[in-house]
């Protein structure tokens, strides 16, 4: 058994896109204070991983469980449990940082705007609170979504590539910010090209032919 | 600490206008639109202001479905593409909510700025005061009938590069009842007839689409998601 009671479970997880069988019985488990590095090639289906893990794919065969239950049961616990950032960082353009972050957050849980205004401080984009999405630059936007990720204060991470487009001192400031919500009891489920340097309980699931 | 579903659609409702009056040529694009095939109208044809009022009703609703048609693409494909759709659906509110948020939203900025000018427009065609309740009333439950049918469509052809032309063949079928059934209240009502049985079934089609058709396209647009 793989399920997990105290965590997230994945099983047996089977992915076919057309003809291309993409996840081949993916199982793991994530707990509180672990981490899990996905690492592998392009095309080797992290992201089609981490989105069957949010419950935005359903695997053809295999469950993913939290809390010892399926996610499709528990979903509205489940997604209050997470914080999913994906590939792009998902924010509107017409909108200001801060908004993107309120109505995004908003919808999770209560926040006032100066929770807001101090996450997007803790990851150095506080002087852009109120600047349209559309006019940072790449790695201001990841850093936006970031800073959406701690805002959500849910136990669970799900990023994909949080290192895409951030210079030396952000990938530094992600892997810092990784470090303590785990140190802290939550879980991270990280996608990754390169190794990463965190000091905590990790392990690594490559993915690769 | 966790919120509620009201509180939730309120929010998402003031997503969806603050995005609109941040883009005033897109809020403003049905709108025209509807202006200028209105006032098209009858400079194309003889200026006889009977035959101008025999059509009226007809070029009103034509103009009105086309126009909300033009802005129904959008609905979910702006959030699909820049990937807040995503975020959306994860947000532990359930994806009913948000499809219902958003197109009561997109009915606001749409239908009902139809039904606002809808005055200006019938005064130009000739249509009588006496009937423009009824012609208000009509539109009302014909644009939000339209909204959530074309919710249902946006959701099925998200996915696709041109997904416009599809959402029109998908679409413009189903708007059939509303565009005889909403002109044929509008053309009672000029002619001094009592235009109940046509409004009574708009209300109908109103009820049945706005009850069913959430799930619907709640279930289009998770089809389209994976």
């Amino acid at each position: 058994m793989n399920t997990a009671v105290d965590g997230l479970g994945v099983e047996k997880v089977h992915v076919w896109r057309g003809d291309r069988h993409v996840l081949k019985g993916v199982s793991f488990s994530l707990r509180p204070r672990q981490l899990l590095h996905i690492s592998g090639p392009n095309g080797t289906g992290k992201t089609t991983l981490l989105r069957v893990v949010c419950g935005l794919l359903r695997p053809e065969q295999g469950q993913v469980s939290w809390l010892g239950q399926s996610i499709s049961r528990v979903r509205s616990e489940y997604q209050a449990a997470l914080a999913y950032a994906s590939h792009e960082p998902a924010l509107k353009g017409d909108l200001t940082a801060l908004e993107n972050l309120r109505f995004a957050v908003g919808l999770k849980r209560r926040v006032t705007g100066a929770d807001l205004r101090a996450s997007l401080e803790r990851t150095g984009v506080g002087a852009c609170a109120d600047l349209p999405a559309r006019v940072l630059s790449a790695g201001q936007r990841r850093r936006v979504a970031m800073a959406r990720v701690l805002a959500m204060s849910a136990p669970l991470w799900l990023l994909d590539e949080p290192f895409t487009n951030l210079d030396a001192s952000g990938a530094d400031l992600t892997a810092a910010l990784l470090q303590s919500h785990v140190e802290r009891g939550g879980s991270a489920l990280v996608v990754a090209h390169h190794d990463l340097k965190i000091d905590v309980d990790m392990r690594r699931l490559d993915l690769g032919p | 600490m966790s919120v509620g579903t009201l509180e939730a659609f309120s929010l998402i409702v003031r997503r969806e206008l603050c995005l609109s009056f941040r883009r005033p040529d897109q809020l403003l694009q049905p709108l025209v639109f509807f202006l200028i095939v209105t006032t098209l109208f009858p400079l194309g044809l003889s200026l006889q202001l009977s035959l101008l009022r025999d059509m009226s009703p007809g070029v009103l609703w034509v103009a009105a479905l086309l126009s909300s048609l033009l802005s129904l693409d959008s609905l979910f494909k702006s959030d699909a593409d820049d990937g807040t759709l995503e975020q959306l659906a994860l947000c532990g509110q359930g994806l009913t909510v948000i499809v219902v948020a958003k197109t009561f939203a997109h009915w606001l900025v749409t239908g009902a700025a139809l039904v606002l000018v809808s005055p200006v427009v019938a005064t130009a065609l000739g249509i009588p005061g006496s009937a423009f309740s009824t012609m208000m009333l009509s539109l009302v439950l014909g644009t939000l009938t339209l909204s959530w049918l074309g919710a249902i469509g946006a959701g099925l052809t998200v996915g696709l590069k041109r997904g416009n032309v599809l959402l029109s063949l998908i679409v413009l079928p189903l708007a059939m009842p509303l565009l005889i059934f909403g002109a044929g209240a509008t053309d009672r009502a000029i002619s001094g007839v009592s235009p109940v049985g046509a409004l009574y079934f708009l209300a109908a089609l109103c009820v049945f689409t706005s009850t069913l058709a959430p799930f619907a396209a709640t279930v289009a647009l998770r089809i389209t998601l994976e």
